[in-house]
């Protein structure tokens, strides 16, 4: 590209934004003529100028119309991922819902682990590190629990084949349950391992209470992983998880931190921070809303991720949200839970500037938005 | 050991349950026991349960015994003869009633060819899987079972001659059609019921076309011309009731037209067709604010009459007026007693209605559509013979519902006028299709019940030969005079100022907070407004306090009620619920102070 063209071009950066002059430059033929090459500048600056949000655009609610338009649509579906450990994954509204409410625990947390390159070609290895990352409670390998009463003592019979499989020791697993049965003497014998209670001899609640307790003991994996399954992508493996635990997978030298995902959001932003977690919001969404086979627009959903994000954490769409960041009283009161935004706000005197739509519907005002922002311009005598 | 539990009591035991509950059978089959007693064998758990109390609901059924009905040939004979009953089957032990307790014990089969050592009984026909109601459904043996039940559900709001006395009757919101007709295709349940004595429907000629779009989405064209010559007709009767009660004190309502000084005078051209007992007489028309009755009742409050000692001047008027839209004739005027012994006048009201744009019909099929236009004769399309419908039905209709059971009835009902006789459309054993398709070909017609049309309005030919039959429509009681309701102004709620809500308060169509989400979309800030100015009101505002204070025409001043008449006040415009609100919060003890600032 001729020097004087790049600097006709440049000569727009005021105007477009910088992702369209380089885009410019790249499409636009060496050999262009500068009356074209104007012409084409015009026409882009045209259309970006229309493209435009005019001012007093009711963008929010546009947003929200037009992604509870087709929410109504959808289906209380969850569906299951057919497989050799069944997955189940929650879509249509409620995954919806509890994107938006930002839901700390969500009803079935995935991921999706790649690997690093030797890793990821042999299934064998793939199997491997899938069996190493699941999750195994105490409770998964023992095959009969036996209380006495009389005695005291509770006696857990381990199951050979799985602690073959798990490559284990009942050693091991009485180490493990040692350190959370503090109470308790341990003996082991065999595959057998006897917990006796020291306390007084007439607590009977103590042994039953150790018992539940014992069954959630973790021996081996990552926290929060309970399935596991192994399957191929094109070339390499991956492994879905049900169940989700970012921040320890990660750490994992195999694992491929680049192309790991998640669909817990509140893990995202622990570990990754505010723009990962307002990106991963865009695309949970988007990914519901295509398995419905619905078409919101790109635009209204970042408009809600940003709204949620725009704090630096990330804020469901609820009263304890984004809701209570408003700055209208009556606006929030006339969210949910009104008595309590009343009574509040009168207790600390608060003033309601009544600069919001909702403020505005409530007294019949005129709203600010739309024909209602301009204002009059006059000498006042 | 078995045990024996009579109507869930235990009763005392048995050697073996299985032999006492087959002779028990035999001796209820003998006449010995009652045949509403049931018994029942539980083999789980070897106990015998009895019942006989009231409310269990049984059925009749065929007894089998070593795989051979009961009843044979000559049973039937002798019926049809009329030498033997019904009751003369049960006590024969032919028929007997099962409970559902008993039929755990029983294997049911539904024709003598099916029977097996097995089984215990038959169905007396293969149709008594249908209800009273379901059984209406012609050839229901083609159709989904859920369209059925809406074809059954339909028929239930149909109109026709409800109850032979029905002049005797003060019946509220029913309806009596005129020339109601018996089907021409019914199911062997018409005739057991009695139904050609109380019908609800009437035979009209059927086309399955469309007519320029006013019959889609479920809507129905009516012949104008068969409207005219009386075609689904009927009386609306809605009757209204007052009484002369007594009050504590020894004062009563009094019945009679009002004084003009009664409180509550109406116009004197309202109480017009009244009697001079008070009551209006049979056959005057009344309009929306005529009176019917008229009546005064005597002051609420005592004490009031006490004060002032006017007890005539403030007797209350309470007569029985006609609200906004209702119209009719008086049909009856009754005038009787309560329990109490207090005098009840009971007025009917009677109003023909024609069918218009917007009444309801059905087929018995759950084909129910609106009417959307009714079309002059000369502009229907006409068949080759000179048939001109009364009823076009669209044929989008059916596809989606498959009652493939509308389209035969359609031929069997043309078989049947053609004919003259009446087709039996029973589910499972009624006339065959393929008979009936072969009768009208017969007759002349094409078997597949189409013929060549003609376009009313230009007298060509149609390119599409259209299905036409006769059919059994159902004119239901749903009617656009009973539900049209529109509102301009109007009565307001006394504590919102905002409009009433429902046809019977003449209320208004709410704008509700989506609709509302519209506007705001749009960015319409102004027509918003202008929307929810329904209860727009002014208030003066102090400045000083920023409470609503009140404008004091007499002396003409402004005054705040906190801080007196000698501050600043001005007025704002704003909803009157809005203003309920700010006084609620001061109900609650909050200061809501509105402080005003110039706009501009």
């Amino acid at each position: 590209m001729k020097k004087e063209h790049e600097e006709f071009i440049d000569g727009y950066k005021s105007k477009l934004p910088p992702k369209i002059i380089t885009e410019i430059k790249e499409h636009v033929p060496t050999n262009v003529t500068k009356a074209k090459l104007t012409k084409i500048l015009e026409e882009i600056h045209g259309i970006y100028e229309n493209a435009k949000i005019h001012s007093g655009e009711g963008v929010g609610i546009v947003s929200a119309e037009s992604i509870g338009e087709p929410g109504t649509q959808m289906t209380l579906n969850t569906f299951h991922l057919a497989g050799v450990a069944e997955v189940q994954v929650t879509t249509g509204l409620p995954r919806l819902i509890e994107i938006f409410d930002s839901r700390r625990a969500i009803k079935t947390p995935m991921m999706e682990i790649h690997l690093k390159s030797p890793h990821n070609k042999n299934i064998d290895k793939i199997k491997n590190f899938a069996a190493q990352i699941k999750e195994t409670k105490v409770g998964e390998i023992v095959s009969e629990f036996s209380v006495n009463l009389l005695e005291q003592t509770l006696k857990l019979i381990l199951s050979k084949d799985s602690l073959e499989s798990l490559n284990l020791k009942t050693e091991e697993v009485a180490k493990l349950v040692k350190a959370k049965t503090k109470s308790f003497n341990l003996t082991v014998e065999g595959d057998e391992i006897t917990l006796t209670y020291k306390g007084k001899s007439d607590e009977i609640k103590e042994v039953y209470g150790i018992k539940e307790k014992i069954k959630l003991i973790k021996i081996k994996g990552i926290k929060g992983i309970h399935q596991v399954l192994p399957v191929k992508r094109g070339e390499e493996y991956v492994v879905l998880t049900a169940g989700s635990n970012l921040k320890e997978i990660l750490e994992l030298p195999e694992v491929d931190a680049e192309k790991i995902s998640t669909n817990n959001i509140n893990e995202i932003e622990a570990v990754l921070g505010i723009e990962a977690a307002r990106q991963a919001i865009m695309e949970e969404v988007s990914k519901v809303v295509e398995s419905q086979g619905l078409n919101i627009d790109a635009r209204h959903l970042m408009l809600v991720a940003d709204i949620m994000c725009v704090g630096g954490v990330v804020k469901g769409v609820t009263r304890y949200g984004v809701v209570s960041e408003k700055t209208s009283v009556m606006a929030r009161a006339s969210f949910e839970t009104p008595l309590k935004h009343i009574v509040d706000a009168s207790l600390v005197g608060e003033r309601d500037r009544l600069t919001s739509v909702v403020e505005n519907v409530m007294l019949n005002q005129p709203i600010p938005l739309g024909t209602g922002l301009p204002g009059l311009v006059t000498k006042m005598k | 050991m078995t045990e024996i539990y009579l109507n869930n009591k235990f009763t005392g035991t048995v050697e073996d349950g299985k032999v006492f509950t087959e002779d028990f059978k035999d001796q209820r089959r003998k006449g010995l026991i009652s045949e509403r007693v049931n018994i029942f064998y539980n083999p789980l758990v070897n106990e015998v349960y009895v019942n006989s109390s009231a409310g269990r609901a049984q059925r009749p059924l065929i007894i089998v015994k070593e795989g051979k009905s009961l009843l044979t040939e000559r049973h039937l004979k002798q019926l049809e003869d009329g030498e033997i009953s019904w009751s003369d089957l049960v006590r024969q032990g032919v028929i007997e009633y099962l409970d559902a307790g008993e039929e755990e014990n029983s294997l049911v089969g539904y024709e003598e060819a099916e029977l097996t050592e097995n089984h215990t009984h038959m169905e007396i026909t293969k149709g008594s899987i249908c209800g009273f109601a379901t059984s209406l459904v012609p050839f229901g043996h083609y159709n989904q079972s859920s369209r059925l039940i809406i074809g059954s559900k339909n028929q239930k709001q149909s109109l026709g001659f409800y109850a032979a006395n029905y002049f005797l009757r003060m019946d509220m919101d029913v309806s009596l059609l005129h020339y109601p007709q018996t089907p021409i295709v019914k199911t062997k349940i018409y005739d057991v019921s009695d139904y050609q004595n109380f019908p609800a429907g009437q035979n009209v000629v059927v086309a399955v076309m469309s007519y320029d779009g006013y019959n889609m989405e479920d809507g129905v064209i009516l012949n104008k011309a068969s409207i005219e010559r009386g075609l689904a007709r009927s009386t609306y009767y809605r009757p209204t009731q007052t009484q002369e009660l007594r009050y504590s004190g020894g004062l009563m309502d009094e019945l009679g037209i009002p004084d003009k000084d009664v409180k509550g005078y109406r116009t004197e051209k309202d109480y017009k067709f009244l009697e001079g007992d008070g009551i209006i007489y049979p056959e005057a028309e009344v309009r929306e604010g005529n009176v019917i009755v008229g009546k005064t009742s005597p002051p609420r409050f005592l004490s009031s009459l006490d004060e002032y000692n006017l007890s005539a001047a403030t007797r209350r008027e309470s007569s029985i007026v006609l609200k906004h839209g209702e119209s009719g004739v008086v049909d009856f005027v009754l005038l009787s007693e309560n329990e109490e012994g207090n005098k009840l006048i009971q007025v009917r009201l009677r109003e023909q209605r024609v069918p218009e744009v917007g009444d309801k019909f059905t087929s018995r099929h759950g084909q129910k559509g609106v009417v959307g236009i009714l079309v002059p004769q000369a502009d229907l399309p006409f068949s080759s013979s000179g048939i001109i419908p009364d009823l076009i039905f669209t044929p989008h209709g059916i596809p989606s519902r498959m009652t493939v059971s509308h389209l035969i009835e359609l031929i069997g009902g043309k078989v049947g006028a053609l004919t003259g006789r009446s087709i039996d459309a029973t589910l499972f054993e009624g006339d065959k299709e393929v008979d009936l398709r072969e009768e009208l070909l017969n007759l002349g017609f094409r078997n597949d019940g189409t013929e060549v049309f003609y376009d009313g309005r230009t007298g060509k030919q149609m390119l599409a030969k259209i299905y036409v039959g006769n059919m059994y429509y159902l004119k239901l009681r749903h009617m656009v005079a009973n539900k049209i309701h529109s509102r301009a102004r109007g009565p307001i709620q006394l504590l919102t100022r905002q409009p009433t809500e429902g046809k019977a308060k003449e209320g208004g169509l709410r704008l509700g907070e989506m609709e509302k989400d519209t506007f705001v979309a749009h960015g319409a800030s102004l027509l918003l407004k202008e929307r929810f100015d329904s209860d727009r009101t002014v208030v003066p505002v102090c400045e000083n306090c920023g409470l609503i204070g009140y404008d004091d025409k007499y002396k003409n001043r402004r005054v705040c009620l906190m801080c007196g008449d000698d501050v600043e006040i001005n007025y704002i415009e704003l909803s009157y619920a809005f203003k309920l609100l700010l006084d609620e919060f001061r109900c609650f003890g909050f200061y809501p102070k509105l402080e005003l600032e110039n706009k501009y």
